[in-house]
């Protein structure tokens, strides 16, 4: 498989070394691997640390800004930070309005997230924590890690990240961020599995002629493989699946998202089959957002997320927002 | 009885089986995983036994709190923190003695992996580290020996299982038929021991 890079030991040292310079509106740490909004701390306000894996960009440095993250802390390709790095962050954007860790419900990010916290609050900083797990296609059940957090990680930042700008407190911003996870649900279908930089050849082998269903976003195989749907036939599957699991009573957000490898053709035009699914279901839909925002490398296929919103979580979505990957309003 | 030294041996004997396993470890982690365990692992023993080097501690607490410290600050993921636990806990349960026994050792063990499970969450059966940590920490009043068979028997048996933590639980059904990555590189830790004893 070709990739451009130099080595895979370096991609995300030398993605960084290209943010910083894409972006000197950031602060980018390339050392300490963390992205900063240059003027944190801002006085009096709620700041919100989220971080995982690379490989899913923008998420989550690409969402640093007014009006979103304060701080991001990218991982290893797939592999959650580690704890130094997000204590570090907190340290660096606490204004002493308090910290939100925004954490992707993985294992590996809920331990790393975990001994952070335990770190930052040595420092004598007060931490709140939300956990977005949001893809139907994990059965949710005591026995197992629980459902992973993909596409509504973008809901919870945006919204959440607006209501820290507005100067509410920690609890509120809190209650905010987990009133959004709790009201989103995402389905993701793969046509083609994705290459890491260290492996060098696809995560899992999946024949030409067939696509699976149920993915997440490191790579891991999903839950069942068919052979290829039409757009159509995906998009009725993937809601269905939404709207079973949460059948919405407020409109919806809706984020038909590139896992990274599918051209804005091909997602404009399932947009069409979801938008033509909610409204056969009497689904009202809000706003909608088409693009790559949460992707796994190269990774061809798509996800849907809905978030149900009332009136206050809509208002905060609309608010104006300034980062590299999301921007609109300022 | 086991001085400081022997413990840096094992640590350094960790450090070049997982250089030799990575491959594997990372094959094993494709099917089920998302491809990096020996990536990652790699990158954590380098780091452990860089800071042996550079702060060579004394005793063999000293030197697993060192080692498990670094691997919370290296490795990410989940593999980071649980590691580093299993190693940061054995050796806080050594304390600060110069020479201990063998028996003290699988005490200690047995503390560290106690705290992996509170930590991860899982119970045997649930296919992860814990599936050959249990058995070679059981077996350890024995023999090095006996702790190696036990725990490679253990990462065997979790080929037939369905996985209940870690990131293999997404693929439910799909998830038999797989050796864990997790349980095979504990495998090699414990392994590393008898290895540590020869020399």
């Amino acid at each position: 498989m070709k990739m451009l890079i130099n080595v895979a030991e370096t991609v995300v040292a030398d993605a960084l070394r290209g943010m910083a310079a894409a972006h000197p509106e950031l602060t980018v740490d390339v050392e300490n691997r963390v992205i900063l909004r240059r003027d944190a701390p801002v006085a009096g306000k709620v700041a919100l640390v989220s971080g995982g894996g690379s490989g899913h960009e923008p998420l989550h440095g690409g969402f640093v800004g007014p009006g979103m993250l304060s701080a991001a802390c990218p991982g290893e390709v797939f592999t959650s930070p580690v704890p130094d790095q997000m204590a570090r962050a907190a340290a660096a954007v606490d204004s002493g309005a308090g910290v939100l860790f925004v954490v992707k419900n993985y294992t590996g990010d809920v331990l790393n997230f975990d001994m952070a916290a335990e770190l930052a609050e040595d420092e004598g900083i007060s931490v709140a924590k939300v956990l977005v797990d949001d893809d139907v296609a994990v059965t949710d059940s005591l026995y197992t890690a629980g459902r992973r957090g993909t596409g509504a990680t973008l809901f919870v930042e945006k919204i959440a990240g607006a209501a820290a700008e507005e100067g509410r407190p920690l609890e509120q911003v809190e209650a905010v961020a987990r009133r959004v996870d709790e009201n989103s649900r995402s389905f993701g279908v793969a046509l083609a599995a994705c290459t890491t930089p260290a492996k060098g050849s696809p995560t899992f082998d999946l024949p030409p002629g067939e696509l699976e269903l149920g993915i997440g976003i490191h790579g891991e195989p999903g839950r069942e493989r068919r052979p290829m749907m039409t757009s159509g036939e995906i998009a009725d599957f993937a809601v269905d699946a939404l709207l079973t699991d949460l059948p919405p009573r407020n409109p919806v957000l809706v984020l038909v998202n590139g896992m990274g490898a599918t051209p804005l053709l091909e997602l404009y035009g399932f947009n069409a089959e979801v938008q033509r699914v909610l409204a056969a279901r009497g689904v009202a839909v809000a706003r909608t957002l088409v693009g790559n925002y949460v992707t796994s490398l190269d990774m061809a296929g798509a996800s849907v997320t809905l978030c149900q919103v009332d009136e206050e979580l809509l208002s905060l979505w609309d608010a104006p927002v300034s980062t590299p990957g999301l921007r609109w309003g300022m | 009885m086991l001085d400081a030294d022997f413990f840096r041996r094992w640590m350094t004997a960790c450090a070049a089986s997982v250089e030799r396993e990575a491959d594997r470890l990372t094959a094993l982690d494709s099917p089920i995983g998302d491809a990096d365990h020996g990536t990652n692992l790699q990158r954590g023993f380098r780091a452990v036994t860089a800071a042996l080097e550079r702060e060579a501690p004394t005793t063999p607490g000293a030197v697993l709190t060192l080692a498990g410290r670094q691997l919370i600050s290296s490795v990410g993921g989940a593999s980071g923190p649980l590691y580093g636990t299993l190693l940061r806990r054995t050796g806080k349960a050594l304390g600060d003695a110069a020479e201990v026994s063998e028996e003290q050792l699988a005490e200690a063990l047995r503390a560290g992996v106690d705290a992996v499970r509170a930590l991860g969450g899982a119970a045997p059966g649930d296919k992860t580290m814990v599936d050959a940590l249990v058995p070679a920490v059981e077996a350890l009043s024995t023999s090095f020996a006996a702790a190696k068979d036990a725990a490679d028997e253990g990462a065997i048996a979790t080929t037939p299982m369905l996985a209940r933590k870690g990131r293999a639980s997404y693929l439910g059904e799909r998830s038999v038929g797989h050796q864990d990555p997790g349980a095979t590189s504990s495998a090699l830790i414990v392994a590393a021991l008898e290895e540590a004893d020869g020399e």
